[in-house]
Protein backbone atom coordinates (compact mmCIF):
# COMPACT_ATOMS: atom_id res chain seq x y z
CA UNK A 1 0.00 0.00 0.00
CA UNK A 2 1.22 3.44 -0.56
CA UNK A 3 1.02 6.62 1.83
CA UNK A 4 1.69 9.77 1.39
CA UNK A 5 2.73 12.34 3.99
CA UNK A 6 1.90 15.68 4.43
CA UNK A 7 4.17 17.76 6.74
CA UNK A 8 6.15 20.94 6.24
CA UNK A 9 8.55 19.11 8.60
CA UNK A 10 10.91 17.89 6.64
CA UNK A 11 12.18 15.24 9.81
CA UNK A 12 8.92 13.74 9.39
CA UNK A 13 10.28 11.79 6.64
CA UNK A 14 13.15 10.11 8.55
CA UNK A 15 10.76 9.71 11.64
CA UNK A 16 8.60 7.70 9.70
CA UNK A 17 11.17 5.40 8.13
CA UNK A 18 12.19 4.72 11.71
CA UNK A 19 9.33 3.97 13.10
CA UNK A 20 7.79 1.86 9.80
CA UNK A 21 10.97 0.40 9.01
CA UNK A 22 9.88 -3.17 9.25
CA UNK A 23 6.87 -2.70 7.72
CA UNK A 24 9.26 -0.83 4.62
CA UNK A 25 11.71 -3.92 4.99
CA UNK A 26 8.61 -6.04 4.99
CA UNK A 27 7.08 -4.10 1.73
CA UNK A 28 3.83 -3.98 3.32
CA UNK A 29 3.84 -0.32 3.39
CA UNK A 30 5.04 2.15 0.78
CA UNK A 31 6.13 5.63 2.23
CA UNK A 32 5.91 8.81 0.00
CA UNK A 33 6.38 12.16 1.43
CA UNK A 34 5.16 15.79 0.05
CA UNK A 35 6.35 18.80 2.30
CA UNK A 36 3.05 21.09 1.09
CA UNK A 37 -0.63 20.31 -0.10
CA UNK A 38 0.83 21.99 -3.49
CA UNK A 39 3.28 18.90 -3.55
CA UNK A 40 1.29 16.07 -2.18
CA UNK A 41 -1.58 17.68 -5.20
CA UNK A 42 1.21 17.38 -7.85
CA UNK A 43 1.79 13.90 -6.71
CA UNK A 44 -1.66 12.87 -6.75
CA UNK A 45 -2.26 13.92 -10.28
CA UNK A 46 1.21 12.18 -11.45
CA UNK A 47 0.25 8.55 -9.74
CA UNK A 48 -4.06 8.82 -10.25
CA UNK A 49 -5.73 5.42 -10.25
CA UNK A 50 -3.04 4.08 -7.61
CA UNK A 51 -4.45 3.72 -4.63
CA UNK A 52 -3.39 6.07 -1.72
CA UNK A 53 -3.84 6.52 2.00
CA UNK A 54 -3.14 10.06 2.99
CA UNK A 55 -1.92 11.48 6.00
CA UNK A 56 -1.73 15.13 5.98
CA UNK A 57 -0.81 17.49 8.38
CA UNK A 58 -3.20 20.91 8.46
CA UNK A 59 -1.01 23.51 9.91
CA UNK A 60 1.20 24.25 7.42
CA UNK A 61 2.62 27.20 5.21
CA UNK A 62 0.66 27.98 2.05
CA UNK A 63 -2.30 25.53 1.38
CA UNK A 64 -3.56 23.95 4.71
CA UNK A 65 -4.67 20.44 5.02
CA UNK A 66 -8.22 21.44 4.98
CA UNK A 67 -8.05 23.10 1.59
CA UNK A 68 -6.25 20.10 0.21
CA UNK A 69 -8.56 17.64 1.84
CA UNK A 70 -11.13 19.56 0.08
CA UNK A 71 -9.43 19.37 -3.45
CA UNK A 72 -8.81 15.65 -2.81
CA UNK A 73 -12.40 14.91 -2.18
CA UNK A 74 -13.51 16.92 -5.02
CA UNK A 75 -10.98 15.95 -7.40
CA UNK A 76 -9.91 12.30 -7.09
CA UNK A 77 -12.97 9.80 -7.06
CA UNK A 78 -11.41 6.99 -8.54
CA UNK A 79 -10.76 4.92 -6.43
CA UNK A 80 -11.48 7.48 -3.80
CA UNK A 81 -8.33 8.10 -0.94
CA UNK A 82 -8.60 7.38 2.16
CA UNK A 83 -7.31 10.70 4.09
CA UNK A 84 -6.12 11.05 7.61
CA UNK A 85 -5.81 14.29 9.59
CA UNK A 86 -3.10 14.47 11.92
CA UNK A 87 -2.73 17.93 13.59
CA UNK A 88 -1.52 19.89 16.80
CA UNK A 89 -4.57 21.75 17.52
CA UNK A 90 -6.51 19.19 18.25
CA UNK A 91 -9.84 21.14 19.10
CA UNK A 92 -13.40 20.42 18.50
CA UNK A 93 -13.61 23.19 15.20
CA UNK A 94 -10.94 21.65 13.26
CA UNK A 95 -12.22 18.12 14.28
CA UNK A 96 -15.57 19.03 12.99
CA UNK A 97 -14.42 20.81 9.50
CA UNK A 98 -12.12 18.29 8.61
CA UNK A 99 -14.95 15.43 8.98
CA UNK A 100 -17.67 17.73 7.10
CA UNK A 101 -15.03 17.73 4.58
CA UNK A 102 -14.83 14.05 4.52
CA UNK A 103 -12.10 12.86 6.35
CA UNK A 104 -11.44 9.14 6.88
CA UNK A 105 -10.04 9.80 10.07
CA UNK A 106 -8.20 12.34 12.77
CA UNK A 107 -5.30 12.35 14.46
CA UNK A 108 -3.70 14.99 16.86
CA UNK A 109 -0.36 15.71 17.43
CA UNK A 110 1.59 13.91 19.16
CA UNK A 111 1.36 10.92 16.80
CA UNK A 112 0.92 7.47 18.94
CA UNK A 113 2.87 5.74 15.83
CA UNK A 114 0.96 2.49 17.92
CA UNK A 115 -2.22 3.11 17.00
CA UNK A 116 -1.40 4.62 13.61
CA UNK A 117 0.25 1.32 13.22
CA UNK A 118 -2.92 -0.42 14.05
CA UNK A 119 -5.23 2.13 12.13
CA UNK A 120 -3.05 1.43 8.71
CA UNK A 121 -2.72 -2.51 9.18
CA UNK A 122 -6.90 -2.34 9.80
CA UNK A 123 -7.12 -0.40 6.59
CA UNK A 124 -4.83 -3.11 4.95
CA UNK A 125 -6.17 -6.14 6.08
CA UNK A 126 -9.92 -4.87 6.90
CA UNK A 127 -10.65 -3.37 3.49
CA UNK A 128 -8.14 -4.42 1.32
CA UNK A 129 -6.93 -1.49 -0.26
CA UNK A 130 -4.04 -2.58 -2.02
CA UNK A 131 -2.40 -2.10 -5.52
CA UNK B 1 -5.14 157.71 58.91
CA UNK B 2 -6.26 153.90 58.47
CA UNK B 3 -2.92 152.40 56.24
CA UNK B 4 -1.35 151.29 58.86
CA UNK B 5 -4.10 148.94 60.46
CA UNK B 6 -5.00 147.90 56.95
CA UNK B 7 -1.24 147.21 56.10
CA UNK B 8 -0.34 145.49 59.40
CA UNK B 9 -3.65 143.32 59.24
CA UNK B 10 -3.03 142.29 55.54
CA UNK B 11 0.77 141.83 56.10
CA UNK B 12 0.20 139.13 58.67
CA UNK B 13 -2.42 137.50 56.86
CA UNK B 14 -0.02 137.01 53.86
CA UNK B 15 2.59 135.76 56.32
CA UNK B 16 0.22 133.68 57.66
CA UNK B 17 -1.32 132.45 54.08
CA UNK B 18 2.49 132.15 52.96
CA UNK B 19 3.44 129.71 56.21
CA UNK B 20 0.92 127.79 55.46
CA UNK B 21 1.67 127.07 51.87
CA UNK B 22 4.99 126.51 51.65
CA UNK B 23 6.36 125.69 55.39
CA UNK B 24 3.59 124.61 57.83
CA UNK B 25 4.04 125.38 61.30
CA UNK B 26 1.88 125.09 63.77
CA UNK B 27 2.83 127.33 66.74
CA UNK B 28 3.40 130.67 64.46
CA UNK B 29 0.61 129.96 62.23
CA UNK B 30 -1.48 129.82 65.71
CA UNK B 31 0.11 132.94 66.53
CA UNK B 32 -0.23 135.18 63.64
CA UNK B 33 -4.31 134.14 63.74
CA UNK B 34 -4.21 135.62 66.90
CA UNK B 35 -2.30 138.45 65.81
CA UNK B 36 -5.02 139.16 62.67
CA UNK B 37 -7.64 139.09 65.67
CA UNK B 38 -5.80 141.36 67.32
CA UNK B 39 -5.63 143.75 65.30
CA UNK B 40 -8.57 143.38 64.40
CA UNK B 41 -9.79 144.20 68.03
CA UNK B 42 -7.19 146.83 68.15
CA UNK B 43 -8.16 148.73 65.31
CA UNK B 44 -11.97 148.53 66.63
CA UNK B 45 -10.74 149.68 70.31
CA UNK B 46 -8.36 152.34 69.29
CA UNK B 47 -10.98 154.01 66.61
CA UNK B 48 -13.23 154.32 69.56
CA UNK B 49 -10.77 155.79 72.06
CA UNK B 50 -9.52 157.98 68.79
CA UNK B 51 -13.03 159.18 68.45
CA UNK B 52 -14.07 159.70 71.77
CA UNK B 53 -10.57 160.78 73.07
CA UNK B 54 -9.27 162.62 70.16
CA UNK B 55 -6.08 160.77 70.89
CA UNK B 56 -5.07 160.38 67.63
CA UNK B 57 -1.37 161.55 67.84
CA UNK B 58 -0.95 158.18 70.41
CA UNK B 59 -2.66 155.87 68.58
CA UNK B 60 -0.58 156.23 65.21
CA UNK B 61 2.58 154.55 67.11
CA UNK B 62 0.95 151.92 68.28
CA UNK B 63 0.51 150.97 64.60
CA UNK B 64 3.96 152.33 63.21
CA UNK B 65 5.51 150.24 66.38
CA UNK B 66 3.40 146.90 65.15
CA UNK B 67 4.44 147.19 61.28
CA UNK B 68 8.43 148.04 62.79
CA UNK B 69 7.42 144.75 64.20
CA UNK B 70 6.16 142.82 61.51
CA UNK B 71 9.41 144.24 59.08
CA UNK B 72 11.80 142.73 61.58
CA UNK B 73 10.33 139.52 62.28
CA UNK B 74 10.17 138.91 58.81
CA UNK B 75 13.62 139.99 58.21
CA UNK B 76 14.92 137.93 61.37
CA UNK B 77 12.94 135.01 61.19
CA UNK B 78 14.61 132.35 58.61
CA UNK B 79 10.89 130.83 58.72
CA UNK B 80 9.66 134.10 56.51
CA UNK B 81 12.44 134.39 54.21
CA UNK B 82 9.75 134.09 51.61
CA UNK B 83 7.70 137.20 52.27
CA UNK B 84 10.46 139.33 52.49
CA UNK B 85 9.56 140.67 48.85
CA UNK B 86 6.33 141.71 50.29
CA UNK B 87 7.98 143.36 52.90
CA UNK B 88 10.90 145.51 50.49
CA UNK B 89 7.27 146.26 48.80
CA UNK B 90 6.05 147.93 51.64
CA UNK B 91 8.62 148.89 52.96
CA UNK B 92 9.78 152.60 51.57
CA UNK B 93 5.56 153.26 52.37
CA UNK B 94 6.30 151.96 55.62
CA UNK B 95 9.50 154.01 56.60
CA UNK B 96 7.92 157.44 55.10
CA UNK B 97 4.99 157.25 56.65
CA UNK B 98 6.64 156.73 59.91
CA UNK B 99 9.49 159.32 58.87
CA UNK B 100 6.40 161.77 57.73
CA UNK B 101 4.90 161.42 61.44
CA UNK B 102 8.07 161.73 63.41
CA UNK B 103 8.77 164.85 61.58
CA UNK B 104 5.19 166.21 61.87
CA UNK B 105 5.28 165.85 65.73
CA UNK B 106 8.67 167.74 65.65
CA UNK B 107 8.61 170.57 63.06
CA UNK B 108 4.64 170.79 62.11
CA UNK B 109 6.25 173.46 60.00
CA UNK B 110 8.65 172.34 58.00
CA UNK B 111 6.36 169.55 57.55
CA UNK B 112 4.22 171.67 55.96
CA UNK B 113 6.57 173.13 53.73
CA UNK B 114 7.73 169.80 52.17
CA UNK B 115 4.35 168.26 51.99
CA UNK B 116 3.89 168.18 48.57
CA UNK B 117 7.36 166.59 48.69
CA UNK B 118 6.14 164.30 50.95
CA UNK B 119 2.78 163.38 48.93
CA UNK B 120 5.61 162.65 45.69
CA UNK B 121 7.03 160.71 48.14
CA UNK B 122 3.90 158.56 49.23
CA UNK B 123 3.34 158.54 45.65
CA UNK B 124 6.53 156.83 44.64
CA UNK B 125 6.48 154.94 47.32
CA UNK B 126 3.05 153.25 46.58
CA UNK B 127 4.00 152.64 42.60
CA UNK B 128 6.94 151.04 44.55
CA UNK B 129 4.71 148.70 46.29
CA UNK B 130 2.45 147.97 43.34
CA UNK B 131 5.77 147.03 40.81
CA UNK B 132 7.13 145.33 43.54
CA UNK B 133 3.51 143.41 44.32
CA UNK B 134 2.73 142.70 40.53
CA UNK B 135 6.69 141.16 40.90
CA UNK B 136 6.01 138.97 44.02
CA UNK B 137 3.04 137.49 42.83
CA UNK B 138 4.91 136.72 39.97
CA UNK B 139 7.46 135.24 41.60
CA UNK B 140 4.81 133.41 43.48
CA UNK B 141 2.67 132.10 41.03
CA UNK B 142 6.37 130.46 39.74
CA UNK B 143 6.82 129.20 43.12
CA UNK B 144 3.43 128.07 43.56
CA UNK B 145 3.85 126.06 40.10
CA UNK B 146 7.20 124.82 40.57
CA UNK B 147 5.66 123.77 44.09
CA UNK B 148 2.97 122.17 42.33
CA UNK B 149 5.16 120.45 39.80
CA UNK B 150 7.41 119.25 42.65
CA UNK B 151 3.87 117.94 44.61
CA UNK B 152 3.19 115.81 41.34
CA UNK B 153 6.06 114.65 41.28
CA UNK B 154 6.23 113.33 44.53
CA UNK B 155 2.23 112.19 44.21
CA UNK B 156 3.76 110.47 41.28
CA UNK B 157 6.98 108.85 42.70
CA UNK B 158 4.53 107.64 45.46
CA UNK B 159 1.87 106.58 43.38
CA UNK B 160 4.60 104.74 41.82
CA UNK B 161 6.54 103.28 44.78
CA UNK B 162 3.41 101.79 45.39
CA UNK B 163 2.53 100.45 42.28
CA UNK B 164 6.01 98.96 42.64
CA UNK B 165 4.91 97.69 45.98
CA UNK B 166 1.40 95.87 44.54
CA UNK B 167 3.42 94.76 41.35
CA UNK B 168 5.79 93.04 43.47
CA UNK B 169 3.12 91.04 45.20
CA UNK B 170 1.29 89.99 42.10
CA UNK B 171 4.74 88.86 40.70
CA UNK B 172 5.45 87.11 43.82
CA UNK B 173 2.41 85.23 44.15
CA UNK B 174 2.69 84.93 40.13
CA UNK B 175 6.06 83.15 41.03
CA UNK B 176 4.37 81.02 43.35
CA UNK B 177 1.64 79.78 41.37
CA UNK B 178 4.44 79.29 38.54
CA UNK B 179 6.19 77.34 40.87
CA UNK B 180 3.46 75.37 42.08
CA UNK B 181 2.44 74.40 38.28
CA UNK B 182 6.31 73.25 37.40
CA UNK B 183 6.22 71.11 40.15
CA UNK B 184 2.42 70.11 39.24
CA UNK B 185 4.02 69.08 35.68
CA UNK B 186 7.29 67.69 36.62
CA UNK B 187 5.13 65.37 38.66
CA UNK B 188 3.15 64.77 35.91
CA UNK B 189 5.76 63.85 33.33
CA UNK B 190 7.02 61.84 35.75
CA UNK B 191 3.99 59.96 36.11
CA UNK B 192 3.88 59.58 32.62
CA UNK B 193 7.19 58.38 31.89
CA UNK B 194 6.29 55.56 34.43
CA UNK B 195 3.36 55.18 32.62
CA UNK B 196 5.33 54.96 28.93
CA UNK B 197 7.18 52.25 30.64
CA UNK B 198 4.82 50.11 31.90
CA UNK B 199 2.68 50.95 27.96
CA UNK B 200 5.75 49.83 26.43
CA UNK B 201 5.97 46.45 29.16
CA UNK B 202 2.21 45.84 28.33
CA UNK B 203 2.67 46.23 25.24
CA UNK B 204 6.19 43.44 25.15
CA UNK B 205 3.57 41.39 27.29
CA UNK B 206 0.65 41.84 24.86
CA UNK B 207 2.53 40.53 21.69
CA UNK B 208 4.23 38.17 23.94
CA UNK B 209 0.35 36.93 24.30
CA UNK B 210 -0.37 37.34 20.76
CA UNK B 211 3.31 34.82 20.53
CA UNK B 212 2.14 32.12 23.10
CA UNK B 213 0.01 30.12 21.24
CA UNK B 214 2.75 30.29 18.34
CA UNK B 215 5.56 29.52 20.63
CA UNK B 216 3.78 26.64 22.22
CA UNK B 217 3.34 24.85 18.64
CA UNK B 218 6.40 25.49 18.05
CA UNK B 219 8.69 23.90 20.56
CA UNK B 220 5.46 20.86 20.37
CA UNK B 221 6.94 19.94 17.01
CA UNK B 222 10.75 19.61 18.11
CA UNK B 223 9.47 17.85 21.37
CA UNK B 224 7.55 15.78 19.31
CA UNK B 225 11.04 14.59 17.24
CA UNK B 226 12.88 14.47 20.61
CA UNK B 227 10.49 11.77 22.20
CA UNK B 228 9.68 10.25 19.24
CA UNK B 229 13.47 9.18 18.01
CA UNK B 230 14.15 8.66 21.66
CA UNK B 231 11.31 5.89 21.48
CA UNK B 232 12.90 4.80 17.99
CA UNK B 233 16.05 4.66 19.49
CA UNK B 234 14.84 2.88 22.56
CA UNK B 235 13.74 -0.02 19.92
CA UNK B 236 16.75 0.65 18.22
CA UNK B 237 19.65 -0.31 20.80
CA UNK B 238 16.95 -3.28 21.69
CA UNK B 239 17.31 -4.43 18.16
CA UNK B 240 21.14 -4.43 17.96
CA UNK B 241 21.56 -6.00 20.93
CA UNK B 242 19.93 -9.04 19.50
CA UNK B 243 22.08 -8.92 16.13
CA UNK B 244 25.11 -8.72 18.52
CA UNK B 245 24.28 -11.49 20.43
CA UNK B 246 23.59 -13.61 17.34
CA UNK B 247 26.52 -12.70 15.39
CA UNK B 248 25.48 -10.35 12.68
CA UNK B 249 27.96 -7.49 13.47
CA UNK B 250 27.07 -5.95 10.26
CA UNK B 251 23.50 -5.62 10.77
CA UNK B 252 24.64 -4.09 14.29
CA UNK B 253 27.01 -1.51 12.65
CA UNK B 254 23.98 -0.65 10.40
CA UNK B 255 22.03 0.10 13.30
CA UNK B 256 24.21 1.91 15.38
CA UNK B 257 24.33 4.61 12.23
CA UNK B 258 20.55 4.73 12.22
CA UNK B 259 21.06 4.94 16.30
CA UNK B 260 23.72 8.00 15.23
CA UNK B 261 21.41 9.84 13.35
CA UNK B 262 18.48 9.69 15.42
CA UNK B 263 20.58 11.28 17.74
CA UNK B 264 21.72 13.92 15.81
CA UNK B 265 18.19 14.94 15.38
CA UNK B 266 17.50 14.49 18.97
CA UNK B 267 20.67 17.42 19.76
CA UNK B 268 18.84 19.51 16.58
CA UNK B 269 15.34 19.50 17.60
CA UNK B 270 16.69 20.17 21.02
CA UNK B 271 18.61 23.00 20.16
CA UNK B 272 15.19 24.00 17.96
CA UNK B 273 13.24 24.05 21.08
CA UNK B 274 15.97 25.81 23.31
CA UNK B 275 16.46 28.57 20.76
CA UNK B 276 12.60 29.03 21.01
CA UNK B 277 12.38 29.54 24.48
CA UNK B 278 15.47 31.83 24.88
CA UNK B 279 13.89 33.76 22.03
CA UNK B 280 10.53 33.98 24.19
CA UNK B 281 12.59 35.07 27.37
CA UNK B 282 14.48 37.80 25.30
CA UNK B 283 11.12 38.64 23.80
CA UNK B 284 9.74 39.43 27.27
CA UNK B 285 13.27 40.84 28.91
CA UNK B 286 13.69 44.39 29.00
CA UNK B 287 16.11 45.38 25.67
CA UNK B 288 19.63 44.62 27.10
CA UNK B 289 20.44 47.44 24.89
CA UNK B 290 23.47 45.21 23.84
CA UNK B 291 23.96 44.73 20.16
CA UNK B 292 25.17 41.89 18.32
CA UNK B 293 26.01 40.34 15.17
CA UNK B 294 22.77 38.92 13.86
CA UNK B 295 21.52 37.12 10.96
CA UNK B 296 18.86 38.98 10.43
CA UNK B 297 17.25 36.09 7.26
CA UNK B 298 16.94 33.89 10.40
CA UNK B 299 15.57 36.83 13.11
CA UNK B 300 12.81 37.95 10.64
CA UNK B 301 11.80 33.75 9.72
CA UNK B 302 12.09 32.83 13.26
CA UNK B 303 9.60 35.62 13.79
CA UNK B 304 7.50 35.22 10.70
CA UNK B 305 6.82 31.62 12.18
CA UNK B 306 5.89 32.70 15.78
CA UNK B 307 3.85 35.09 14.28
CA UNK B 308 1.57 32.95 11.81
CA UNK B 309 1.48 30.13 14.27
CA UNK B 310 0.28 32.74 17.03
CA UNK B 311 -2.75 34.33 14.86
CA UNK B 312 -3.35 30.53 13.54
CA UNK B 313 -3.97 29.28 17.28
CA UNK B 314 -6.69 32.24 17.41
CA UNK B 315 -8.19 31.67 14.48
CA UNK B 316 -8.58 28.33 13.19
CA UNK B 317 -9.76 29.10 9.92
CA UNK B 318 -6.79 31.51 9.27
CA UNK B 319 -4.37 30.60 6.53
CA UNK B 320 -2.44 32.53 4.25
CA UNK B 321 0.59 31.92 2.03
CA UNK B 322 4.07 33.11 2.88
CA UNK B 323 6.81 33.76 0.72
CA UNK B 324 10.25 34.87 1.43
CA UNK B 325 12.91 36.05 -0.33
CA UNK B 326 16.29 35.88 1.56
CA UNK B 327 18.83 37.30 -0.07
CA UNK B 328 21.56 34.80 1.05
CA UNK B 329 24.36 37.33 0.96
CA UNK B 330 23.18 39.35 3.48
CA UNK B 331 26.27 39.65 5.97
CA UNK B 332 25.41 39.69 9.62
CA UNK B 333 24.35 43.05 11.33
CA UNK B 334 24.90 44.73 14.45
CA UNK B 335 21.57 45.20 16.26
CA UNK B 336 20.04 44.19 18.90
CA UNK B 337 17.80 41.26 18.21
CA UNK B 338 14.94 41.16 20.41
CA UNK B 339 14.22 44.52 19.67
CA UNK B 340 14.67 44.50 15.90
CA UNK B 341 12.73 41.32 16.17
CA UNK B 342 9.47 43.07 18.11
CA UNK B 343 9.83 45.31 15.32
CA UNK B 344 9.40 42.24 12.72
CA UNK B 345 6.62 40.80 14.71
CA UNK B 346 4.71 43.97 14.42
CA UNK B 347 5.17 44.09 10.89
CA UNK B 348 4.08 40.71 10.38
CA UNK B 349 1.38 40.80 13.12
CA UNK B 350 -0.20 43.68 11.03
CA UNK B 351 0.48 41.92 7.81
CA UNK B 352 -1.29 38.50 9.13
CA UNK B 353 -4.16 41.29 10.23
CA UNK B 354 -4.51 42.85 7.52
CA UNK B 355 -5.20 39.53 4.64
CA UNK B 356 -7.65 37.42 7.37
CA UNK B 357 -9.73 40.93 6.91
CA UNK B 358 -9.83 40.74 3.66
CA UNK B 359 -10.31 37.28 3.55
CA UNK B 360 -12.96 37.79 5.91
CA UNK B 361 -14.98 40.31 3.78
CA UNK B 362 -14.28 37.65 1.13
CA UNK B 363 -15.23 34.78 3.17
CA UNK B 364 -18.71 34.34 1.02
CA UNK B 365 -17.41 34.24 -2.52
CA UNK B 366 -13.84 33.34 -1.45
CA UNK B 367 -13.97 35.93 -5.01
CA UNK B 368 -12.26 39.48 -5.54
CA UNK B 369 -12.42 40.97 -8.56
CA UNK B 370 -13.04 37.76 -10.22
CA UNK B 371 -9.97 36.02 -9.22
CA UNK B 372 -9.83 33.88 -5.60
CA UNK B 373 -8.23 35.55 -2.77
CA UNK B 374 -4.95 34.24 -1.71
CA UNK B 375 -4.20 36.12 1.47
CA UNK B 376 0.04 36.91 1.06
CA UNK B 377 2.36 38.01 2.90
CA UNK B 378 6.10 38.66 1.30
CA UNK B 379 9.12 38.95 2.74
CA UNK B 380 11.78 40.36 0.95
CA UNK B 381 15.28 40.87 2.38
CA UNK B 382 17.77 42.84 -0.44
CA UNK B 383 21.50 43.94 0.15
CA UNK B 384 21.81 47.63 -0.92
CA UNK B 385 24.91 50.30 -0.63
CA UNK B 386 25.51 50.57 2.82
CA UNK B 387 22.34 49.30 4.01
CA UNK B 388 20.40 46.29 4.46
CA UNK B 389 16.26 46.43 3.31
CA UNK B 390 14.05 44.36 4.90
CA UNK B 391 10.39 44.43 3.30
CA UNK B 392 6.89 43.21 4.09
CA UNK B 393 4.14 43.27 1.56
CA UNK B 394 0.59 42.13 2.08
CA UNK B 395 -2.13 41.70 -0.11
CA UNK B 396 -4.41 43.03 2.36
CA UNK B 397 -7.04 45.91 3.22
CA UNK B 398 -4.02 48.73 2.52
CA UNK B 399 -4.04 51.86 4.54
CA UNK B 400 -6.41 54.52 4.14
CA UNK B 401 -4.67 57.92 3.18
CA UNK B 402 -6.50 59.39 6.01
CA UNK B 403 -4.37 57.05 8.59
CA UNK B 404 -1.79 57.33 6.36
CA UNK B 405 0.16 59.66 8.27
CA UNK B 406 -1.03 58.48 11.95
CA UNK B 407 0.23 54.94 11.89
CA UNK B 408 3.41 55.75 13.44
CA UNK B 409 1.70 58.01 16.19
CA UNK B 410 1.50 55.84 19.74
CA UNK B 411 -2.06 54.58 20.40
CA UNK B 412 -3.11 55.27 17.13
CA UNK B 413 -4.99 51.57 16.09
CA UNK B 414 -7.39 51.08 13.51
CA UNK B 415 -8.38 47.40 15.47
CA UNK B 416 -11.38 47.55 17.49
CA UNK B 417 -10.87 48.86 20.88
CA UNK B 418 -9.28 46.21 23.17
CA UNK B 419 -7.88 44.67 20.58
CA UNK B 420 -4.39 46.57 19.73
CA UNK B 421 -2.85 49.24 22.29
CA UNK B 422 -2.16 51.24 19.36
CA UNK B 423 1.61 51.15 20.16
CA UNK B 424 3.09 48.35 18.04
CA UNK B 425 3.81 50.52 14.89
CA UNK B 426 5.10 53.25 16.90
CA UNK B 427 7.94 50.82 19.13
CA UNK B 428 8.52 49.93 15.36
CA UNK B 429 9.40 53.21 14.32
CA UNK B 430 11.40 54.08 17.40
CA UNK B 431 13.49 50.85 17.39
CA UNK B 432 14.29 51.26 13.53
CA UNK B 433 15.21 54.61 13.91
CA UNK B 434 16.18 56.13 17.15
CA UNK B 435 17.74 52.59 18.02
CA UNK B 436 19.49 51.62 14.95
CA UNK B 437 19.80 54.66 13.15
CA UNK B 438 17.29 52.99 10.24
CA UNK B 439 14.29 53.92 8.11
CA UNK B 440 10.89 52.55 8.24
CA UNK B 441 8.55 53.91 5.52
CA UNK B 442 4.95 52.42 3.81
CA UNK B 443 3.95 52.33 0.54
CA UNK B 444 0.13 51.23 0.26
CA UNK B 445 -3.22 51.58 -2.17
CA UNK B 446 -5.86 50.88 -0.42
CA UNK B 447 -7.84 47.56 -0.69
CA UNK B 448 -5.10 46.43 -2.53
CA UNK B 449 -1.49 46.20 -0.35
CA UNK B 450 0.35 47.75 2.30
CA UNK B 451 4.10 47.30 1.96
CA UNK B 452 6.71 48.42 4.98
CA UNK B 453 9.92 48.75 3.63
CA UNK B 454 12.98 49.28 6.77
CA UNK B 455 16.38 50.20 5.85
CA UNK B 456 18.72 49.40 8.64
CA UNK B 457 22.59 50.34 7.87
CA UNK B 458 25.49 48.31 7.63
CA UNK B 459 27.63 49.52 10.11
CA UNK B 460 31.29 50.17 9.55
Amino acid sequence: MNVLVVDDEKDMETLFQQRFRKEIREKTIDFFFASSGEDALYYLEKHTHEAVLILSDINMPGMSGLQLLKMIKQKFENPPPVVMMITAYGDDENYKQAMSLGADDFLTKPIDFNLLKDKLNTKINGKDISS
Amino acid sequence: MPLEPILAFFLIRYMRKNLRTFSPDLGWDKILTRAIYGVVILFVILFIVDHFLSVDKVTIWIWHLLLLAIVYISFTLPLFSRVRTVMVAVLPLIVLSLSGDILKSIDGNLYNRIETFIDIAFAVAITWMVAMLIKSTKQNKALEKERKRTLDEEERSRFIEAQKVELEIIVAERTAEITKQKDELQHTLTELKTTQTQLIHSEKMASLGELTAGIAHEIQNPLNFVNNFSEVNFELIEEMKNELLSGNTNEAVAIAENIKDNEKKIIHHGKRADAIVKGMLQHSRSSSGQKELTDINALADEYLRLSYHGLRAKDKSFNATMETHFDESLEKLKVIPQDVGRAFLNLFTNAFYAVSEKKNLAINTDVINGQAYVPTVIICTKKLNGKVQVSVRDNGMGIPKKALDKIFQPFFTTKPSGQGTGLGLSLSYEIITQGHGGDIRVETKEGEFAEFIIDLPTEK
